[in-house]
């Protein structure tokens, strides 16, 4: 009986199938208390999803190559997401044009800010070079952020992680750091959101107000764009 | 669903194509976002035409339906943390800090650049 359970495990723990279920049941739940607590941002779901599957993989000892082979079947969406925003920010074309002058200074003093302030930071920190070039992108978009770091020879897979972490602190600190500072503007508090912590943050301002979405979709567009630019003078300037 | 599904990938293999084509700084799903405004844009000014095609809001609801569980999306790429928990053993420190206080002030930064530059160009207004 035990050796048939073995047997069974064996064969399940290196099929997708047993890895994606994984993966979308330890999403339901974390949304469900999410949804239960009304959107608090602590129970942020991707947080919670992504412990308790660490937990299970370091506990069986799978390898996280192991894991993906069913997990990126959800990964590679995250390509025709960003696509998608096209059609939120269609609907909304009136009101994003109107705000092109502030959308574009907000883009230039945030990008700026957060690319020179991680890395001003964690240096201040003694965090040797190469962690600086991994964290110089976080506030980007996973695959954009992990081309910019392969580009200068750092560690795409520690970016990877950055970014992620970034857009859950994001995610959970936007909206309590916003009224603290009494910003009602849906527009403004998207586009920090999307900005600072890219499609979590998006995610984020799409559980608040979809107006705050749009925005904070645009912002993570740019900030794609900018941040590729910016990132090797930032290092060249900063990081030595 | 699979028309509008076959659409948005469409888009994003043609950004992909152009960026890889290219050399551009623009990450290929970003260039196939711009393609799909271009094809919303050109499908309302030609709606009587495509509209048996289009199949009534269908591109919408897959595309929305999408969106609606972005979060999901991050879930296999964060998990990654457990091939990287040496990293964080060695410079844990500096990198929680490095990461709490420079997102906050990015999004001060950002979110004060907006309100004043729309308050000075009078681009205010659009609260529910």
């Amino acid at each position: 009986m035990k050796e048939q359970t073995f047997a069974l495990w064996v064969y399940l723990s290196r099929t997708p199938l047993l890895w994606l279920t994984v993966t979308l049941i330890a999403y339901l739940a974390a949304d469900l208390v999410s949804a239960a607590t009304n959107r608090h941002p602590l129970a942020n779901p991707v947080l919670h999803a992504i412990w308790f599957i660490g937990a299970v993989l370091v506990a069986t000892a799978t390898p996280y190559a192991t894991y993906f082979e069913g997990a990126q079947f959800v990964h590679f969406l995250l390509g025709p997401a960003i696509v998608a925003l096209a059609i939120p920010l269609y609907e909304h074309r009136g009101t994003v044009a109107r705000a092109a002058v502030p959308m574009l200074a907000a883009l230039i003093v945030g990008s700026v800010v957060a690319t020179a302030s991680a890395i001003l930071i964690a240096k201040a920190f003694g965090a040797p070079h190469a962690v600086l070039i991994a964290l110089a992108p976080k506030s980007v978009t996973a695959g954009v952020a992990m081309g910019i770091t392969e580009a200068l020879g750092g560690d795409p897979a520690l970016t990877a992680v950055l970014v992620i972490l970034t857009g859950i602190i994001g995610a959970i600190v936007v909206t309590p750091l916003m009224n603290l500072i009494g910003v009602r503007d849906f527009r403004a508090r998207g586009f920090a959101a999307g900005l600072a912590s890219h499609g979590i943050g998006t995610a984020r301002a799409f559980q608040v107000n979809e107006l705050a979405g749009i925005f904070a979709g645009i912002a993570m567009g740019l900030n794609a764009l900018l941040t590729a630019i910016l990132v090797p003078f930032a290092l060249a300037l900063l990081a030595r | 669903m699979i028309f509008a599904l076959t659409l948005i990938l469409i888009c994003q293999l043609a950004g992909e194509v152009v960026v890889r084509g290219s050399g551009l700084p623009v990450p290929g799903p970003v260039l196939g976002m711009v393609l799909l405004l271009g094809i919303l844009w050109l499908r309302d000014r030609l709606r009587a035409a495509v509209a048996a095609a289009w199949g009534g809001g269908a591109l919408e609801a897959t595309g929305k339906g999408l969106l609606a569980h972005l979060s999901l999306l991050f879930v296999p790429a964060g998990v990654g943390i457990i091939q990287r928990l040496d990293v964080f053993a060695a410079s844990g420190v500096a990198l929680a800090a490095s990461l709490v206080f420079s997102t906050i002030a990015a999004l001060l930064a950002t979110v004060l650049t907006f309100i004043l530059t729309a308050r000075w160009f009078g681009a205010e207004g659009a609260e529910p």
